[in-house]
């Protein structure tokens, strides 16, 4: 292992308690987060050159930060009314919960960087900033904006932190649960705008999966006993071990149907299996909890003839027990041209035209099962009206292969 | 009979630098020590800009915040608190009260401390 792998591992492990911590001892998230950058500068220098990294790393770099933060607070004028409110905070040290448990700081990091006072935008800029630790730059490349824009979005952010008084405090039990929602929401989205990401654009913001898994790992370490948490963990893991077999050459999406299985991850569908039993055990399964499920129907099927059909519909019934939208349905109505002929996926989907008229798959899923019951003529005319969906610029060429095959 | 007086301006017109801030200051100190000498002022504060506004509304019994002012157009001022609360989130918690919060919506704005004010 060379030096710089390791100093980047230790950026990986320590960023956010790094940020973390300071936040909690200083109440300050800018000087929180230019210390925290401060002290990971110094290192960079000292372990490169010839040290290597010290064995307690994490050490170093508190007192390193610590020391900067008072520095800088000394030199500011108001160091002497904050003063006793610093002390109070460095004495009071970790949080614990009512019941006396210690309470993690990054999971007070990441409360605050998902608050709901902030816009759904700033959270996910925060929380790639503070807790993933990502430049400015990084996330404006990943969310294909300016540098300059993503700059001002996160400086807003933080004056409105600081100006409104947003705490970064830890927050009791009854407090956590619906705030931990907006925490995975934040994440899902994270791993979505990745995910859903296609050729050039894709390379790029493949970033945002490694992140999005790094943080729900991240959360499922800080709230064990949730099972939510562990849901999305491993709903987040199952969908990205297909990452490589998603798209082809050209960058245009492969059906499930088509995937090389033998290129699967793996390593992520064991990782993603054990997070959806440790949901399972912890229950009960809620909304990520069961689409992981669904993706471990997927996974662990050898081949898409030899998919669990009729469990995955049922796993959609439950899912809509918890989350009834006509796209839940529409991906229950698929399942169901599987597991009881593509006639029944089609008077499924019959009532859920008016409510997904406008949208892309509704109308390519339909094509596909008039397809498979021989009627190509409605398949031509229901892929065409797919492409009046306004579908993205590698959906509109995957939509026009189809309609070619069809020969239309 | 008691009046509220409530400023509504762009934020873009008025004072905009620091500079123009402190030469309009003694304006704003002005007016309010007239209304003191005429023994007329029963309160008033200056606020952060729009964007520290938070909006708190309370559906099918769940609260719902929102980042930034929110009230639908139809909707009207019809009354204000000023409360001391120690954060944001104690502010919420006190908004969520309201009893207008189930059909309406509860602007939160923190208030500008003024030094030496």
């Amino acid at each position: 292992m060379t030096a710089n792998n390791s100093i980047d591992e230790v950026f990986r492990a320590e960023w956010s308690r790094l940020v973390a911590v300071l936040v909690r001892d200083f109440g300050d998230l800018e000087l929180a987060e230019d210390c925290a950058q401060d002290a990971f500068a110094q290192a960079n220098q000292k372990w490169g050159s010839s040290v290597g990294v010290p064995d307690k790393p994490a050490a170093w770099l508190t007192t390193t930060a610590r020391r900067k933060a008072l520095d800088t607070l000394r030199r500011s004028s108001t160091y002497k009314d904050k003063l006793a409110e610093i002390e109070v905070r460095a004495r009071r040290g970790p949080e614990r919960t009512a019941g006396g448990e210690l309470i993690d700081e990054r999971l007070t990091l990441l409360l605050g960087c998902c608050h709901p006072a902030l816009n759904l935008e700033a959270q996910v800029a925060l929380t790639l900033r503070l807790v993933a630790g990502l430049t400015t730059r990084q996330i404006a490349r990943a969310f294909l904006i300016e540098e300059d824009t993503m700059g001002k979005r996160i400086s807003r952010a933080k004056a409105k932190i600081r100006q409104a008084a947003i705490p970064f405090d830890p927050v009791d039990t009854e407090v956590l649960r619906y705030r931990l929602a907006a925490v995975q929401h934040v994440i899902y989205l994270i791993f979505n705008e990745g995910h859903s990401s296609h050729g050039d654009e894709a390379l790029v913001r493949g970033d945002l999966c490694d992140e999005a898994v790094w943080l729900a790992g991240l959360l499922a370490r800080l709230v064990p006993e949730d099972a939510e948490v562990h849901g999305l963990h491993s709903l987040i893991l199952l969908i990205d071990a297909r990452r490589s077999t998603r798209v082809d050459a050209e960058g245009l999406p492969i059906l499930l149907e088509d995937q090389d299985r033998c290129e699967w991850d793996r390593v992520k569908i064991e990782e993603g299996l054990s997070a959806l039993g440790r949901a399972i055990e912890k229950g009960p399964v809620g909304g990520f909890g069961l689409q992981a499920l669904l993706a471990s129907l997927h996974a662990t099927a050898r081949t898409f003839a030899a998919t669990d059909w009729a469990r995955i519909v049922s796993t959609y019934d439950l899912l809509l027990e918890v989350d009834d939208t006509p796209v839940v349905r529409l991906n229950r109505a698929i399942a169901l041209s599987y597991a009881e002929g593509p006639q029944a996926g089609l008077d499924a989907i019959e009532p859920l035209k008016d409510d997904l008229d406008g949208y892309v798959y509704l109308h390519s899923a339909t094509a596909e099962l008039l397809h498979r019951v021989g009627d190509d003529l409605g398949a031509i005319a229901s892929f065409e009206r797919s492409l009046e969906c306004a579908p993205s610029e590698a959906e509109r060429k995957f939509l026009e292969r189809r309609l070619n095959a069809l020969g239309a | 009979m008691k009046y509220a007086l409530l400023l509504y301006s762009s934020e873009a017109a008025g004072p905009q630098t620091e500079e123009e801030m402190a030469e309009e200051m003694p304006k704003w100190f002005g007016f309010t020590e007239e209304l003191n000498q005429a023994g007329k002022n029963h309160g008033g504060e200056a606020l952060l800009p729009v964007a520290t506004a938070t909006t708190v509304q309370v559906r099918d019994g769940s609260r719902i915040t929102t980042d930034g002012p929110f009230a639908e157009t139809k909707e009207v001022l019809g009354g204000f608190y000023i409360i001391e609360a120690s954060d944001l989130d104690e502010a919420m918690a006190w908004a969520e009260k309201v009893p207008s919060a189930p059909y309406g919506s509860v602007e939160i704005r923190p208030i500008m401390e003024i030094p030496g004010a």
